[in-house]
């Protein structure tokens, strides 16, 4: 194949500039993109965007390196927008709900495309347009929008004859707040963005405030000539870098907190749908304590406002650090006594869990799905093994945590993974913070002071709220997180004015690749399996809504 | 069997005595705001200015619009905005999220005393909550949910969230009523019989919160529905929830 009709080789959290990535004609983009999913690549972003006046498209995959070492490399390519193509969801399901979105967004029509229905917007939305079975003993069961407990928002439509399910499908958009729209709608440097970024999916505040943080710094550093941060000087440890390494290792650090909270949430939540009322209670009050040391940390119990570009707004003193690493020693062993020895070891909670909402690893790969459901089939893709681009791997000089697969894809793997995934968590932190250095990094308290002249806005005053506002036209950037339920990414476009706003700001919560895999999941299972299942891949509705 | 029990006695009795017992929050917890009129209108302007959520006017900090994220506080250090860790910051009336620090008591204005009789005579001691959420981002669900935990564990005073609205004497709202949710809502509150309570949780459910100017929500519930109570913070935490709910019903 000729080299113009190449993918461009992207660096995950590195920005370029628009014109590099090459513009190909939809013939040309779409044999490409037929034979790089043969070979193995899966959708990390696939959107449309305005760009002079001209629809155009932009597919980022991700691909296996050719040695077997986990790692993967990221593709780039735009296409000029057809008014209508032939999907490829017809030879490729990973396709599915990207195909649907672009379709509602920019009126693309994928030809073939097995369920053109539209993903958020209701207002489209033909109401008795719902898969139905059709035969005499068939049913159908609506549920939601509004859920009996206190869960957020969605239609499940479930066709069933007797008890048992033949076809799940999920409607969503119930919790649409216009937020890509929104974003796109600010100037760069708006205060606002932080603030909705944070609400993107409470759930997941760190992992989404760590991919706009680093996408913002990724974008300056690219439009500037001067000494950055990332590569300063080597041969004493400066000042910002010192500052920098504080902000990846109290980013992680946050991040994986996150991760433990949800999990333990997630283990309570199962425990709960099968009437152990036990562990549910205790896993509950687990679940808090991760909250208070992340109140602790940032003063919010979700980490909202820690975290922001290039700083940490509470720089945490050593006694903090001290308090947290006790109470996560304090916890290890709890946690291994409800979680190891009372849930998973009851033999009435295994009944339940064993072979209940299965996908396999075929399935799992065909669908795209990332996450604990994906590595519970047996496929190990780990953003923070996959993408290992950040700093904190360097600065943590082996602490890493490990990829954890499983193999039979039910309920029960995703709950061992999530226990699993919680003690790497927790000895990850606690080897973090039981080490001088980190500590020392972590409440490192010039940062503040010195934020002026990284910024760029250096002024007699602390500048250091504001964004900076001077960042590159016709750039783009992707920047990656494994968050608790798997690869998150936001993507930035900014267009060509000197003073740009974002031509397309787009964010890809991990539940975008998942909810098809619920789906699959309960076809063949009873009714009475869906909590068990919906719990054990807790998907947000948030973060997909947007 | 035995594991239970080993279980039981590790974890030991976990709730807390809140509220005949204060708690304290961390001090970097961004509760009731303070304001400070009297500070140089320089940085006031400059804080005015920089609000993300156009929350400030010169002498007022609008709980309902705020998300508590202490920007104003930093670029102030503290001069103009200062955040104590006071928890308590529900209020009855809208009017009242405007504040300088000041926050009227809940048990004298919340309820009026031929109301408070009443709804004691109807509902005795519980109080049963259907719990809506319309368009947020999960924080302030979540927050909610942890209020049936061991620590908090509201149904000691009688509070339940019910999977109905028939049995509901009340909704619980959070979220910016996203427009794919208003009738849901509608419905919900309709199907609630009456005399009914609408508490509405966390800034989205007040203003819009951080989505505020957005074309696809109605920025808060008061414009669809009659807000008895307003719980504000970006999620409000636990406390606040509960320290609201437990002096509006008050006796």
């Amino acid at each position: 194949m000729s080299d113009n009709y190449e993918f461009y080789p992207l660096t995950e959290g590195q920005a370029v500039s628009l014109p590099c990535i090459p513009h190909l004609h939809f013939y040309d983009f779409s044999n490409e993109v037929l034979s790089l999913m043969e070979k193995g690549a899966s959708i990390v972003h696939y959107f449309g965007f305005i760009e002079n006046e001209r629809k155009e498209l932009l597919l980022i995959l991700r691909m296996p390196a050719t040695d077997s070492t986990n790692k993967y490399k990221l593709l780039a390519a735009i296409a000029y927008a057809p008014s209508e193509y032939l999907a490829f969801t017809v030879n490729c399901k990973k396709f599915h709900l990207f195909e649907r979105e672009l379709y509602e967004e920019f009126k693309i029509r994928p030809i073939g495309h097995p369920n053109l229905k539209p993903v958020r917007d209701h207002k489209e939305h033909d109401k008795d347009k719902y898969w139905q079975l059709l035969g005499p003993a068939v049913h159908q069961v609506g549920v939601g929008p509004v859920h009996a407990g206190v869960i957020e928002p969605g239609h499940f439509r479930f066709n069933c004859v007797g008890e048992r399910v033949h076809h799940l499908e999920i409607m969503l958009g119930y919790q649409h707040r216009g937020i890509e729209k929104l974003l796109a709608s600010l100037p760069v440097s708006s205060p606002r963005f932080p603030i909705i970024i944070e609400g993107v999916a409470g759930d997941s505040t760190i992992a989404h405030i760590n991919c706009w943080s680093r996408a913002i710094e990724g974008l300056l550093r690219n439009g500037r000539h001067d000494a950055s941060l990332a590569d300063g000087p080597t041969n004493e440890i400066s000042k910002d870098e010192k500052l920098l390494k504080q902000v990846s290792i109290i980013r992680r650090v946050a991040l994986e907190l996150e991760r433990a909270a949800n999990h333990v949430g997630d283990l309570g939540a199962l425990s709960g749908d099968v009437a152990f009322a036990t562990p549910a209670a205790y896993f509950g009050r687990i679940r808090g304590e991760f909250l208070n040391l992340l109140l602790l940390l940032s003063g919010n119990r979700f980490g909202k406002g820690l975290i922001r570009p290039w700083r940490i707004r509470y720089i945490p003193t050593a006694d903090t650090l001290e308090k947290i690493k006790n109470k996560i020693e304090e916890l290890i062993p709890q946690i291994k006594n409800v979680g190891k020895h009372l849930l998973l070891s009851t033999a009435s909670v295994e009944a339940r869990f064993r072979g209940v909402g299965s996908v396999s690893k075929s399935q799992a790969y065909e669908l795209g799905m990332v996450g604990i459901p994906a590595r519970a089939t047996g496929i190990g893709y780990d953003v923070r093994h996959s993408f290992a681009s950040d700093l904190l791997t360097e600065v943590a000089g082996g602490k890493v945590t490990p990829v954890r697969i499983s193999k039979s894809g039910d309920v029960w793997a995703r709950a061992e993974l999530r226990l699993l995934e919680i003690f790497d968590s927790l000895s990850f932190l606690k080897d973090i913070l039981s080490d001088p250095q980190m500590i020392a990094y972590m409440s490192y308290a010039n940062g503040a002071s010195n934020i002026g002249s990284v910024s760029g806005t250096s002024s007699a005053k602390d500048r250091s709220c504001y964004l900076p506002s001077d960042i590159p036209p016709s750039s783009l950037i992707v920047t990656m997180v494994e968050g608790w339920r798997g690869e998150l990414s936001h993507c930035l476009i900014t267009s060509d004015l000197n003073a740009p706003t974002f031509l397309r700001y787009k964010i890809k919560d991990p539940s975008f690749h998942n909810w098809p895999g619920l789906e699959q999941a309960l076809r063949g299972e009873e009714i009475s399996d869906f909590p068990l299942c919906n719990k054990s891949f807790n998907l947000s509705y948030a973060g997909f809504d947007l | 069997m035995y594991r239970i029990l080993f279980n039981r006695y590790q974890q030991g009795y976990r709730t807390s005595k809140y509220p005949k017992t204060k708690i304290e929050l961390p001090p970097n917890y961004r509760g009731r705001p303070k304001v400070n009129p009297t500070a140089e209108s320089e940085v006031v302007k400059e804080c005015i200015q920089s609000c993300p959520q156009q929350a400030l006017s010169k002498k007022h900090l609008d709980m309902g619009r705020c998300v508590f994220c202490g920007q104003c506080a930093e670029i102030s250090k503290n001069q103009f905005v200062s955040f104590t860790n006071n928890f308590e910051l529900g209020v009855a009336k809208a009017q009242d999220l405007q504040t300088t620090g000041e926050i009227p008591d809940l048990k004298l204005n919340g309820l009026s005393e031929k109301t408070r009789k009443e709804f004691k005579k109807l509902f005795g001691r519980s109080l049963q909550l259907r719990q809506v959420s319309a368009g947020g981002c999960n924080a302030c669900e979540a927050d909610i949910n942890v209020l049936s935990t061991p620590f908090f564990d509201w149904s000691r005073f009688g509070i339940q969230i019910v999977a109905s609205p028939r049995h509901a004497d009340g909704i619980l709202v959070t979220g910016p009523v996203s427009k794919n949710m208003q009738i849901a809502l509608q419905k919900t509150f309709e199907a609630v019989p009456s005399p009914k309570v609408v508490i509405a949780v966390g800034s989205c459910a007040i203003s819009g919160g951080p989505f505020w100017n957005s074309e696809e929500i109605l920025s808060g519930v008061d414009k669809l529905l009659p807000v008895d109570l307003y719980i504000p913070g970006c999620p409000p935490h636990p406390l606040t929830t509960l320290h609201a709910i437990l002096s509006y019903f008050s006796r």
